[in-house]
């Protein structure tokens, strides 16, 4: 167990700034997943926790002590690649047991080290097996097996995933966070995947262009993103915007789109004449035949249990989750329904979110 | 005519049957999706039909024209891998055209130009053309790549998950592209992934394999309420079909040969404990955002489905469960029709 601490962290390099001042601290015991699309800086990140880089500015403590200078191997922490490499000639306990090896621990020692953790993983009835025949999910496992014998104070993963199957991905994310709990580690995950973060983290940090965005639980990310961005990179379809040109007061609780009066969170902030977005999520729009808000279904995708439907206003694109059982006709009018207390309202120029009602509240019951 | 046909064609490598008596035939303008996880046998096929490959058995027929005796060069295919290739020392421009500048095609300049300003309009690359390819970001270069093969005019495309390799944001923008430009264009594509999401958007039809056997055929409306197995149902659907022995649900409440009773999401209603049907109680409710899954445990068995939200559950919660539409299989996992036994569920 560790707690991770980054205080203004910052790497440069030559003249590209790829992260450029990053706090946050993971906690003991944690899940902290590092959500991005490439090149946000989020791998720079991680490969300075373990201290594959030196950051250029700021520092990173673990448990309280400054490592920031600290070469890798005297920080104790574990780093899973993306795409695992087993030694083929060894069978599954000398893979697992060759860390122990490497720093010349007691052969009773690295044995019962081994089985501990192959029992942890699952595939202790797998140990005297070849690397070579085994299946993906348990190459993966073995893997993992020798990232956590020597149990480190932290582990550090780079889109360990990254290179499997969808579907034994969402099995993995699974075993992974299990395995977390089970051992009692700290973990700091990196990855582009929305899904995996959701399902996986305490704690989420969404990094653009060097800079952490929001960090928070996936549930306040995802229903009170702090920018445009946040919104439109979680969600899957992300959050549509229909733009609006408004002055706001302290107190609002509607806004005008196309003439029509739309409901939302208390607005606490006044704002001057400007360009505003409002934000809803697919699963807060519905049809509502007598809705004064119109619009016209540009496309339907099928996608079983739901379909998105994208319908064309004045203002913007929206995208409604429907049940499939529901008839839609393209080029159909229908009128629009917004669920009032999940709207957003983003400055258009900024994209940083105002201060509602619905940013103020507690998480959602 | 069919553009591509595929006759009960076998391949092996050494004693594994990599693709096993699969018939399939594509439509012209047609998007077929083969779907299925990683060793199913998809890419063994795409790679058959353009020629990489020799079948040990069966035919392959372009334009109905058999070609398995054909080098890839003769086959009228374009591929598209799942790794970008492009070459790095060529602007966009020069990588788009090198197709149609191969000594076999003899193409006229302006002819080449016309064409590659085409599909760059088409895969919104025009301002790129100047750009030498390594300066490009990925989702670019990926478009690059499918424009590669858009220029040339095969009868068929066979595109091996090209998408993968990209962002999951960037993958959901790509997809709704190629689709569109599928549409323009009025393309045939065949087009392999695991990931059922690019199946059911996409696909006009697909084909579900596992272990080199081609399961089910069907558009994704009739694979995904009419699946005729345990283990397609399974393939499509978030969360994931649930399935259950059927002794769960009573020895009367099912047909007498069903070992299996799936139940997808929709299918399954929540109610207090007062309403008559089986007995839950709410194990955990898992918060991903745009969906709370509950976990239920019936008897000792699992069930996710999705969380109503004007229906607070909270874990420990004993409810009762009415199933609506339940799909039936058998001990094979063969799906087995309710249509001869209706009103028991």
């Amino acid at each position: 167990m560790a707690e991770i601490k980054l205080e203004s962290v910052a790497k440069t390099f030559g003249t590209f700034a790829a992260v450029k001042g990053v706090t946050f601290t993971v906690d003991h015991g944690s899940f902290f997943v590092i959500l991005g699309p490439s090149g946000c800086g989020k791998t720079t990140t991680l490969r300075m926790i373990a201290g594959l880089e030196l950051p250029t500015a700021g520092r990173i403590l673990l448990d309280g002590k400054d490592v920031t200078a600290r070469r890798a191997s005297a920080r104790d922490i574990a780093f899973v690649f993306q795409l695992f490499a087993l030694y083929p000639h060894m069978n599954v306990r000398q893979n697992i047991g060759f860390p122990l090896r490497c720093q010349n621990y007691a052969r009773a020692e690295i044995r019962q080290s081994v089985e501990e953790t192959a029992r942890l993983l699952r595939i202790d009835h797998l140990l005297e097996r070849r690397v070579g025949g085994l299946s993906g999910g348990d190459r993966q496992r073995v893997a993992l097996g020798r990232a956590i014998v020597r149990r480190p104070k932290a582990f550090l993963m780079d889109e360990p995933l990254g290179a499997l199957d969808s579907e034994f991905r969402r099995l993995m994310c699974g075993e992974l966070r299990e395995l977390h709990d089970r051992i009692d580690a700290t973990t700091v995950y990196i990855t582009h995947d929305q899904l995996e973060a959701m399902a996986m983290a305490d704690r989420i940090a969404i990094m653009n262009q060097g800079r952490v965005e929001q960090i928070g639980t996936p549930q306040e990310i995802y229903d009170r993103p702090s920018s445009m961005f946040v919104a439109d990179f979680i969600g899957a379809p992300p959050m549509s915007f229909i733009g609006v040109q408004a002055a706001l007061q302290r107190g609002d609780r509607s806004i005008r789109i196309d003439g029509v009066a739309i409901e939302m969170p208390e607005v606490f902030e006044d704002r001057a004449e400007g360009k505003f977005a409002l934000g809803v999520r697919p699963e807060n729009v519905s049809f509502a035949d007598a809705s004064p808000l119109r619009g016209r279904v540009i496309g339907a995708e099928y996608l079983g249990t739901t379909q998105i439907v994208t319908v064309i206003t004045a203002s913007g694109q929206l995208k409604a989750r429907l049940p499939s059982g529901k008839t839609v006709r393209i080029d159909e009018s229908v009128g629009l329904a917004l669920r009032p207390d999940r709207l957003s309202l983003f400055d258009a120029m900024s994209g940083r979110a105002l201060p509602s009602a619905l940013y103020a509240g507690g998480s959602r019951g | 005519m069919a553009e591509v046909a595929l006759l009960e064609v076998s391949k092996s490598y050494g004693t594994v049957e990599a693709v096993r008596d699969l018939s399939l035939s594509i439509a012209h303008g047609e998007f077929v999706v083969l779907l299925g996880p990683t060793g199913a046998g998809k890419t063994t096929t795409l790679r058959l039909i353009a020629g990489l490959e020799r079948p040990d058995r069966g035919n392959v027929l372009i334009q109905g024209r058999v070609v398995t005796d054909e080098v890839p060069a003769e086959r009228d295919v374009a591929f598209v891998f799942q790794q970008y290739s492009l070459y790095p020392h060529l602007t966009v421009y020069d990588n788009l055209a090198f197709p149609l500048r191969s000594p076999a095609r003899r193409m006229n300049e302006n002819v080449v130009r016309r064409r590659v300003q085409q599909v760059a309009e088409l895969l919104h690359i025009e301002h790129k053309l100047g750009n030498r390819a390594t300066a490009l970001s990925g989702g670019e270069m990926q478009r690059v790549a499918i424009g590669r093969a858009l220029v040339r005019e095969p009868a068929v495309y066979l595109m091996d998950e090209p998408l993968s390799s990209l962002d999951a944001k960037l993958r959901a923008e790509l997809r709704l592209e190629l689709k569109r430009i599928q549409r323009e264009l009025g393309t045939t594509i065949l087009y392999v992934t695991h990931d059922q999401i690019e199946a059911m958007t996409m696909a006009d039809r697909i084909g579900v394999m596992s272990e080199g056997v081609l399961i089910q055929l069907g558009t994704p409306r009739e694979i995904y309420e009419r699946p005729n197995s345990a283990y397609v149902a399974s393939r499509l659907g978030t969360p994931a079909i649930n399935l259950i022995p059927a002794e769960l649900l009573g020895a009367d409440a099912v047909p007498p040969q069903v070992r299996t009773v799936g139940l997808r999401t929709e299918h399954i209603r929540i109610s207090s404990v007062d309403r008559p049907g089986p007995l839950a109680r709410v194990h955990w409710v898992e918060h991903l955002g745009d969906q709370n899954h509950v976990h239920l445990k019936l008897d000792t068995h699992s069930l996710v489905t999705l969380a109503d939200p004007v229906q607070p559950l909270k874990a420990g919660d004993q409810v009762s469960l009415e199933f609506t539409e339940p799909l039936y299989f058998d001990q094979a996992g063969n799906r087995v029709a309710a249509d001869a036994f209706r009103g028991h569920a």
